[in-house]
């Protein structure tokens, strides 16, 4: 096992490590100047140019950018925030992204799994139709125009919510944006959820489990519920993924200081921020590779089948 | 026989449909089965007969589709404090089911021991949950009871296997556990569906013959659920042979392997392969079982019956006694009918059956 993990962790690290060199690469094809060239004269893009080292052979630049990253230094911005290290903009726009992306996914998966336990329990009846519906309705609806509708209802028509998000109020600003990007998690959830049971409680294993006698909440407790939820870990790990990294257009609508809004400011800004699109890429494939490694790993333990190797019978 | 056994379970005119959405598929057409105690019945026939939707009815594992449509599953025990009761299994709420029969007084080993196990649970926790639900146990006394329980269905090593999961066992060794988490609420009868059809000739008859062992030690009643005849004459007292959600034929073992009556038993022994049979072709009974989502008039087996009469056509034969244990549903044995003789490649195979038996008397 321990062999295993090493093994995965040093994947996880080449991974990263191809990710890197391929975005840096990227940035640099890229069509688009990185300094605002309506603000800066001629000479003063050479001289920030020279300054940053942007003329120094790919190479070197490359292997700078990686020895700066091992000591949490991601360089600085070219055009956003007049040059403030990334680092310290970083570390703001993560802290909100992942605190209102942390709370809609808990909400998400605590609703979504209550919704998908239901329908399955009332399979065929009234609320597995509901359920059903509404976990629809939720794939389908994006949660910016989700957004647009609690922002209208709750802040304009009764003005009860903040209409833009205000740091100083956190929890109560962050209601509505976690809603809202909760709903598509919810709504996967809620559907694969109501499967994975529904496939359970046909199997054998719970038909031998009543003919001992086992029935309805110690059934669904000891039986269902444990095997139903070991493949929801692997649908679970891409949604953790998309919350965090902040939703583009969420945030920027509700005037989030997250990592969504400061993606598409660094591109969508006066110039393209190298530094910023490239910072934004590592942190992204990380927590990528990131979870799914903590996925592999948690899968590992809750299901004995890759827990445990099989020893083989004697029969 | 110096006294009648006890009848304890009393299958009466058993009628259940699914519905499907293709329409109702009348799969139980009026089902009569008796298991005295101690002994063991055996349900033939082929798959779709209905063996295991009436086993199922007994279990209350009826799929949410099925429909009783009348009938009763008369179930004769001692409760706790030492009445004898009957009750009928199909009327009581799942719940009291669930609580004081199943696993308790009534026990079912499946089919397929590679899917009826949890795969997330070990096994010595899945024999235990039994014990725990209908014995009053502390755990350390279930656990003891289990290991013995391992040990008896011939787990070697049990202390160990006891903290195993399913996967890390073979075939074999689960139908054992299987059969170990059905007797671990020593109940009074125990269903066996198929428990041999999933695993290795070699193993089969492992099992089987634990299975025959438990039941002298245990007292149990058995009821096998079988397409194999083979299983059938080693195993059974009673034979009732199925056919499109019927009894067709049923009769003590010796009745129905040397003298059967109905055409589609006869089909079913002539089916099974033998080395002595001159005929290098396996024989195999024409056609397929009906449709039950539209139900046949007349005898459900007149389609593929060489024998069939014309009154197969209209009317279903009812059960013609033949001696006072052997019953057959065929025409045939009706006064007026004509004499038929089962075909004489089957008598002559039965003879030879008969001496070989007799070289052993």
């Amino acid at each position: 096992m321990t062999k295993y993990v090493l093994k995965r962790i040093g994947l996880a690290v080449l991974t990263l490590f191809i990710i890197t060199l391929v975005l840096f690469l990227l940035v640099r094809i890229m069509p688009g100047n990185p300094f605002p060239s309506e603000r800066m004269s001629a000479e003063q893009i050479a001289l920030k140019r020279q300054e940053m080292g942007l003329d120094d052979p790919v190479v070197v630049q490359f292997f700078r950018y990686i020895v700066n990253l091992f000591h949490g230094d991601f360089g600085k911005g070219t055009s956003l925030y007049y040059g403030a290290p990334i680092t310290t903009v970083l570390t703001t726009c993560i802290s909100n992204s992942f605190k209102i992306g942390g709370i809609a996914i808990v909400l998400g998966s605590l609703v979504g799994l209550v919704l998908g336990i239901t329908a399955a329990l009332h399979k065929g009846r009234f609320l597995d139709g509901l359920c059903t519906v509404l976990s629809i309705l939720g794939v389908c609806v994006p949660s910016y125009v989700f957004l647009i509708f609690l922002q209208y209802t709750f802040s304009f028509k009764i003005p009860f919510f903040p209409y833009f998000f205000d740091p100083s109020r956190f929890l109560f600003s962050s209601v509505i944006p976690a809603i809202s990007l909760s709903l598509f998690t919810m709504s996967t959830i809620a559907r694969f959820t109501r499967n994975e049971m529904v496939e359970v409680f046909d199997s054998d294993y719970v038909r031998l489990a009543e003919s001992k006698g086992m029935y309805g909440r110690s059934l669904v407790m000891k039986h269902v519920l444990r095997n139903a939820l070991i493949p929801i870990v692997t649908v679970l790990a891409p949604l953790v993924v998309d919350l965090l990294t902040g939703a583009l257009v969420v945030e920027k609508i509700y005037g989030i200081n997250g990592i969504g809004k400061l993606m598409v400011d660094a591109i969508a800004g006066e110039g393209i921020d190298y530094n910023y699109v490239l910072a934004l890429g590592i942190l992204y494939s990380a927590l990528y590779i990131g979870i799914m490694l903590i996925v592999d790993l948690l899968y590992g333990v809750l299901d004995p089948r890759i827990r445990v190797s099989a020893k083989g019978g004697d029969d | 026989m110096s006294e009648t056994p006890k009848t304890i379970l009393d299958i009466r005119n058993l009628d259940i449909s699914f519905k499907t959405n293709a329409g109702v598929v009348h799969a139980i057409r009026g089902v009569n089965l008796d298991l005295c105690k101690g002994e063991t019945v055996a349900i033939v026939g082929e798959s779709g007969s209905g063996k295991s939707v009436t086993m199922k009815a007994t279990m209350g594992l009826l799929d949410s589709n099925a429909v009783v449509n009348s009938g009763e599953i008369l179930y004769t025990y001692t409760d706790d404090s030492g009445n004898e009761k009957t009750v009928d299994l199909l009327k009581l709420p799942k719940k009291e089911l669930r609580q004081n029969f199943n696993g308790k007084r009534i026990a079912m080993v499946f089919q397929d021991p590679m899917t009826s196990l949890d795969p997330t649970m070990t096994i010595g926790k899945q024999v235990m949950e039994g014990m725990l639900l209908h014995k009053n146990m502390d755990k350390a006394a279930a656990k003891a009871r289990a290991l013995e329980l391992l040990n008896l269905v011939g787990i070697t090593d049990a202390e160990k296997r006891f903290k195993n999961y399913p996967h890390q066992l073979s075939g074999g060794m689960r139908q054992r556990v299987v059969i170990a988490i059905a007797l671990s609420s020593d109940p009074d009868i125990l269903i066996c569906d198929e428990p041999t059809t999933a695993l290795d000739v070699t193993i089969q008859a492992r099992i089987l013959e634990l299975i025959m062992e438990l039941q002298k030690k245990m007292k149990l009643s058995v009821i096998y659920i079988t397409h194999d005849l083979g299983v059938v004459a080693k195993v059974a007292d009673y034979v009732d042979v199925m056919y499109a959600g019927k009894i067709v034929e049923v009769g003590n073992v010796n009745e129905i392997f040397y003298d059967p009556k109905h055409p589609y038993t006869w089909g079913l022994l002539s089916a099974m392969p033998d080395l002595d049979t001159d005929d290098a072709r396996l024989y195999s009974i024409p056609g397929s079982p009906p449709n039950l989502l539209h139900e046949p008039t007349g005898d459900a087996f007149a389609a593929r019956n060489q024998f069939a009469l014309a009154i197969d056509e209209k009317a279903d034969p009812p059960l013609f006694q033949v001696s006072r244990t052997h019953f057959a549903a065929t025409w045939l044995l009706h006064p007026d009918a004509p004499k038929v003789e089962m075909p004489p490649e089957l008598i002559a195979r039965i003879a030879r059956a008969q001496k070989e038996v007799e070289k052993y008397l």
